[in-house]
């Protein structure tokens, strides 16, 4: 079992109050909070080694590229992608997408061809393949869905096809927390020659994951929503993809060498970081996944399994209540809506009794299309949350509901 | 009543709620209890929108020079805070729309609700007010 208590005191953040209440966090899948190791790894940086990476002759600068390029190799192993090459730091998982439709997509996609998508992708997953496609004049196509929020696999034969260049999905919904079946995507994608981008936000917190084993082309997630710093992203990308994309951004760090009638670029990875990178936040990025890796994968998603379970055993037995996305696999993730209350309303009503939840459409308008609703209020879970949160949150909610009514 | 005496009037309300819950039933109540906007003003024209709940707001120069404003919201919080902004500056004079500081929204323990992450489209519809002021005065100049 996993000693929820002990990880708790790790994040000073949970030790404190909120409207005079003990903060209830559960607005995990908008970012988590952060461990005090991952907290002081970034302050040690700055007073112990803080140095431009890659370029300095120093020691600092010897140093910090050491620490930098640590994490690129623990993140390799974290996905267990075959090298460190194929490991590109990014600013989050929008800039990884953003990468891969600006290098990959405007060399690969022409007019007519389809990109692939699904219903319950988040915004940065949408809109760079629709910039995409304006330029190019190719064609959206979606994923549809079944009520409960899980894909509708056997559309997958006709939405796939010679003139899909692209699938890119989101391997655990944030809106719903709908475990997507992915392995059964990539195998039809790869069999007409389509390449797979997974937007792994969600799930690289949840479950492990393996790159090689789901022989994805691409794979993208936020240091932020794994217990690291904001402002950090990566984008794994098989290497002889990577190799054959031109580079996006100019500058320092991604050339070989400049003159100004020809500049030779960096080898992979570098050839995709330009510019000085948040490099306290790729060292501390490193601390969080040994975080995540001290932990049993089976227990934490067991734990989470049982904070899911009991929110919505607890969320059903209030009247009105109306859950969204009932796929039998899912992550911590429950969006709900209560009778014709607006989310705005349920949220802020908890938020005075220090529960905090995410309300509104979670950058998944299309999604909320499809069931009608402007949006709903999204409890997220992390490894930190607890049983006794979960009836906190069901009481302020109960408490809110009665103001309401 | 001037607008500075309204807004007085409101914190002299709100001091004596003891805890948030009196508080907020208060502008629940408010928001139950505000006359909804006519149909054909809930228009998009009229749309102030939030990035979660959607506030429409209609301004209307009438013979006295002075300002009409009707409001609504879908989400009930909105609508109550957007009850005690309307009460506060309808039936004023443009100019003092434009001029006079709103300042009992952070007395009365609400300032959050100003914030923009809040997005409850509050703060952009004072400022939208505040544009009718500032609008309807030089029309009248
Ligand atoms: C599924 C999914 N994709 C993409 C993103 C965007 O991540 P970021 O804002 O860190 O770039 C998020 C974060 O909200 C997400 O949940």
């Amino acid at each position: 079992m996993l000693d929820v208590h002990a990880i708790r005191s790790l994040f000073p953040i949970l030790q404190q109050q909120v409207h005079g209440r003990p903060l209830v966090y559960l607005d995990n899948a908008a970012t988590t909070q952060k461990p005090i190791a991952v907290i002081e790894r970034i302050d040690a940086y700055y007073r112990t080694t803080n140095a431009n990476i890659h370029r300095g002759a120093h020691h600092l600068a010897n140093i910090s590229t050491e620490h930098f390029e640590q994490t690129r190799e623990k993140t390799r192993a974290f996905l267990n992608a075959r090298e460190t090459a194929e490991i590109i730091f990014t600013s989050g998982t929008t800039d990884s997408i953003n990468l891969v439709a600006q290098t990959w997509g405007r060399q690969n996609i022409g007019a007519g061809d389809e990109i692939l998508l699904s219903m319950l992708e988040h915004h940065s997953n949408i809109v760079p393949w629709q910039m995409l496609a304006e330029e190019k004049g190719a064609v959206i196509r979606v994923i549809p869905i079944h009520d409960n929020g899980t894909w509708q696999v056997e559309s997958l034969d006709t939405l796939i096809n010679e003139r899909t260049k692209l699938v890119a999905v989101n391997h655990v919904s944030n809106a719903l927390g709908t475990i997507n079946p992915i392995e059964t995507l990539i195998a039809k994608a790869h069999a007409t020659g389509a390449k797979v981008l997974i937007d792994g936000a969600q799930s690289v917190t949840h479950m492990p994951v393996d790159v090689h084993a789901l022989d994805c082309d691409f794979y993208c997630f936020s240091a932020h929503k794994l217990y690291g710093p904001t402002g950090v992203g990566v984008l794994y990308g098989k290497r002889e993809l990577l190799d054959a994309m031109p580079p996006w951004r100019g500058g320092g760090e991604m050339i070989k060498s400049v003159s100004f009638e020809k500049t030779t670029y960096n080898e992979l990875p570098h050839k995709f970081e330009a510019g000085t990178p948040h490099i306290a936040g790729v060292i501390a990025l490193g601390i969080a996944i040994d975080f995540v890796q001290s932990l049993s994968w089976s227990e934490v998603t067991a734990h989470k399994q049982q904070l899911l379970d009991h929110a919505t055993a607890l969320l059903l037995e209030i009247d009105g209540v109306r859950i969204f996305g009932t796929a039998p696999h899912k992550a911590g993730v429950v969006s709900f809506n209560v009778a014709s209350h607006h989310p705005f309303d349920i949220g802020t009503l908890l938020d005075q009794q220090g529960v905090a939840v995410r309300t509104g459409h979670h950058c998944t308008e299309p999604l909320w299309n499809f069931y009608g609703v402007p949006g709903t209020v999204r409890a997220s879970f992390a490894v930190y949350n607890t049983l006794e949160e979960i009836e906190s949150f069901i009481t302020a909610l109960k408490k809110a509901i009665h103001l309401l009514s | 009543m001037s607008i500075e005496s309204k807004q007085q009037e409101i914190i002299e309300e709100f001091s004596v709620f003891s805890d948030w819950m009196q508080k907020y039933e208060y502008i629940i109540d408010l928001g139950k209890d505000l006359p909804v906007i006519e149909n054909d003003y809930k228009t998009d024209d009229n749309l102030i929108k939030g990035c979660q709940s959607r506030v429409w707001l209609h301004a209307q120069l009438i013979e006295t020079g002075r300002v009409q404003f009707t409001a609504d919201s879908d989400a009930i919080i909105t609508k109550g805070l957007v009850a005690l902004v309307v009460r506060v500056f309808d039936n004023e004079l443009p100019a003092d729309i434009a001029s006079t500081d709103l300042h009992f929204v952070k007395a009365i323990g609400l300032s959050e609700h100003l914030s923009p992450t809040r997005s409850n489209g509050l703060a952009s519809m004072i400022k939208q007010i505040k544009i009718y002021g500032l609008a309807f005065s030089a029309n009248h100049a």
